[in-house]
């Protein structure tokens, strides 16, 4: 763990933002779909912060609660990454013809 | 090793910002998710080595089976999820991220709660205990309106479930909701009973605020919960002092942000309106009267029709991809390219249920996506179609979008198929579309109505150009 002070925080808070948006403005829309579905999987970050919490959990409950957050944040992880390549491999011109 | 760590993060978040560029073009679309799954990877394995985590090992036990159990579930049902059904998934692997959020914020606030009193407590800065209650809040309305978005699309919840004074119900309940959390926010003294209770109420909200929301406009909440999410990332990130999850998080929030906003202008309605209006009760309210008639074709007429036209313009809808249609379309459209006529398709940008749905199928068939036509591009070229075939769209090719000023789509940006010199339209049964609006392009001179299932219509009109 770093220590981010507030203001540091924001300023990251910031340009991630302005990222972004410059990131998904110039996407054509047959991508749209696929662009969602990657974005979600990078949201799995959040397995990250489930990992170091569960990591020091010590009542049960902490625990209860902190095996629910890894199990969820590794399927948004798992699935969003599954889901990804299977919409972008259709835009494969390679195996086009692939899973019928 | 904590340096090695930061390095980790750092480059993990380079890997998902190249990564999420490069997914903005076909070309380099699938090196992007693998950059940023290698990042995904990497972090979380590093993850393991944060100070803390290894202190207990009955902890890391748990740790691996929990990813043990969460990524099995995510992978087979991912696997094995038809194409036609992805929408519903990205809704609820998002939703399991949202929950994620949450949960961490739970621990967190778990953690306050034990220790107050304590000698030794668990402490977060004031910025950090207010942070950590909003990503609470968004990540919990994130997890229960996915699921609700889930059900819908899933047709497992069909009815939009509208209670009396939902308005009101949700605006207190919101409150409610905000002033626990405030509570919990800004004091140093938690219980556990106000924790819980404003988790309660948070899900309760998320369930609350998607049901009245009609079919039709979730891909349009899909993505905002999407951004939801990514927010709560990017909230409980702080609270961890975990700058990947921040600079993820945000990324996605106001990619998330953008995109939704896309589609509510594709759809030519303020978010509000789609969020906070439900579409079916304006719509049953605007009855009119429809001049003509539907006039029905057969299989084997639609065939000829076809078959003889120089160009033929498919717009395809949700009922296709309800159908399962795209492979036969996709044998259709060989079919009559070997018989000279030219074939393209519009796709309107909600079409299906969510932006790119189509495309996401047509290229599923082996559809070339140079013949994939969007709104601006194809509109043009309908008056000089000979045939514009709707197969399972609706209020995307309504002309009323146009003409008509009290029409709830009144505005929204339509497919002109009703200009083609012949629409053929195939449709299950004579019901309205997603919004309850009455369709006068089936009421129209030169259009004929194909009933039946997609699939089954298309192998009729495929049966009959091969009989020719």
């Amino acid at each position: 763990m770093i220590e981010i002070s507030g203001f540091t925080a924001l300023y990251i808070f910031m340009l991630s933002a302005f990222t972004g948006y410059e990131v998904i403005s110039r996407v054509p829309v047959i991508l749209h779909t696929p662009m969602m579905s990657g974005s979600n999987f990078i949201h799995g970050i959040v397995l990250v912060g489930a990992i170091v919490v569960m990591g020091s959990a010590q009542s049960a409950l902490e625990q209860i609660i902190g095996f629910i957050a890894v199990a969820l944040a590794a399927g948004n992880a798992v699935g969003g990454y599954v889901a990804t390549v299977r919409m972008l491999e259709m835009f494969n011109p390679k195996d086009k013809k692939g899973e019928a | 090793m904590d340096v090695f760590i930061q390095v980790v993060y750092f480059v993990a978040a380079i890997l998902f910002i190249l990564g999420l560029k490069k997914m903005s073009s076909p070309v380099t679309a699938t090196g992007g998710i693998v950059w940023a799954g290698i990042g995904m990877v990497a972090a979380s394995l590093v993850a393991f080595f944060e100070p803390g985590v290894f202190e207990h090992t009955g902890n890391v036990v748990l740790i691996v089976l929990a990813i043990a159990v969460g990524s099995t579930i995510a992978y087979v049902t991912a696997k094995r999820v038809q194409m036609t059904d992805m929408p519903q998934m990205i809704a609820i692997y998002n939703g399991m991220g949202g929950g994620a959020a949450a949960a961490i914020a739970a621990v967190e606030l778990v953690k306050m709660a034990d220790s107050t009193g304590a000698t030794s407590g668990h402490e977060l800065s004031a910025t950090a205990q207010v942070l950590a209650v909003i990503g609470a809040l968004i990540g919990a309305v994130s997890f229960s309106g996915s699921a609700i978005a889930f059900a819908k699309l899933q047709g497992i919840m069909k009815k939009t479930i509208r209670l009396p004074m939902h308005m009101a119900i949700n605006l207190i309940l919101f409150a409610l909701t905000l002033v626990a959390g405030a509570i919990i926010g800004f004091s140093g003294d938690v219980s556990i009973q106000l924790v819980l209770l404003f988790f309660i109420m948070a899900l309760v909200f998320g369930v609350l605020f998607t049901t009245p929301i009609g079919g039709a406009d979730m891909p349009v909440v899909i993505s905002l919960f999407n951004a939801f999410t990514g927010l709560a990332v990017a909230f409980e990130g702080f609270v961890l002092g975990n700058a990947a999850m921040i600079i993820a998080g945000t990324v996605v929030g106001s990619a998330g942000t953008l995109l939704t906003q896309l589609m509510a202008k594709a759809m030519n309605r303020p978010i509000g309106n789609i969020l906070f209006a439900s579409f079916g009760s304006d719509g049953a309210a605007a009855e009119e009267d429809i001049e003509g008639s539907m006039k029905e074709i057969q299989g084997t007429d639609a065939a000829i029709m076809m078959a003889f036209a120089e160009k033929v313009i498919i717009v395809p809808g949700y009922g296709m991809a309800v159908a399962q249609a795209q492979h036969k379309v996709s044998e259709l459209t060989k079919l009559l390219e070997t018989r000279g006529v030219t074939v393209k398709f519009a796709i309107h940008p909600v079409a299906g249920r969510m932006p790119g749905h189509m495309n996401v199928l047509l290229a599923e068939a082996g559809i070339d996506y140079d013949k994939i036509l969007d709104l601006d591009e194809v509109n043009p070229e309908f008056p000089t179609a000979d045939v514009a075939l709707v197969i399972g769209a609706n209020d995307v090719v309504n002309p009323v979008a146009r003409s008509n000023p009290d029409s709830p789509i009144y505005g929204m940006p339509i497919l002109d198929a009703d200009k083609a010199r012949n629409c053929i339209v195939i449709k299950r049964g004579k019901g309205s579309g997603f919004s309850g609006i009455e369709n006068h392009l089936f009421y129209a001179d030169n259009t004929r109505m194909l009933y039946g299932d997609g699939q089954k219509a298309v192998a009729e009109l495929i049966s009959g150009i091969k009989e020719l």
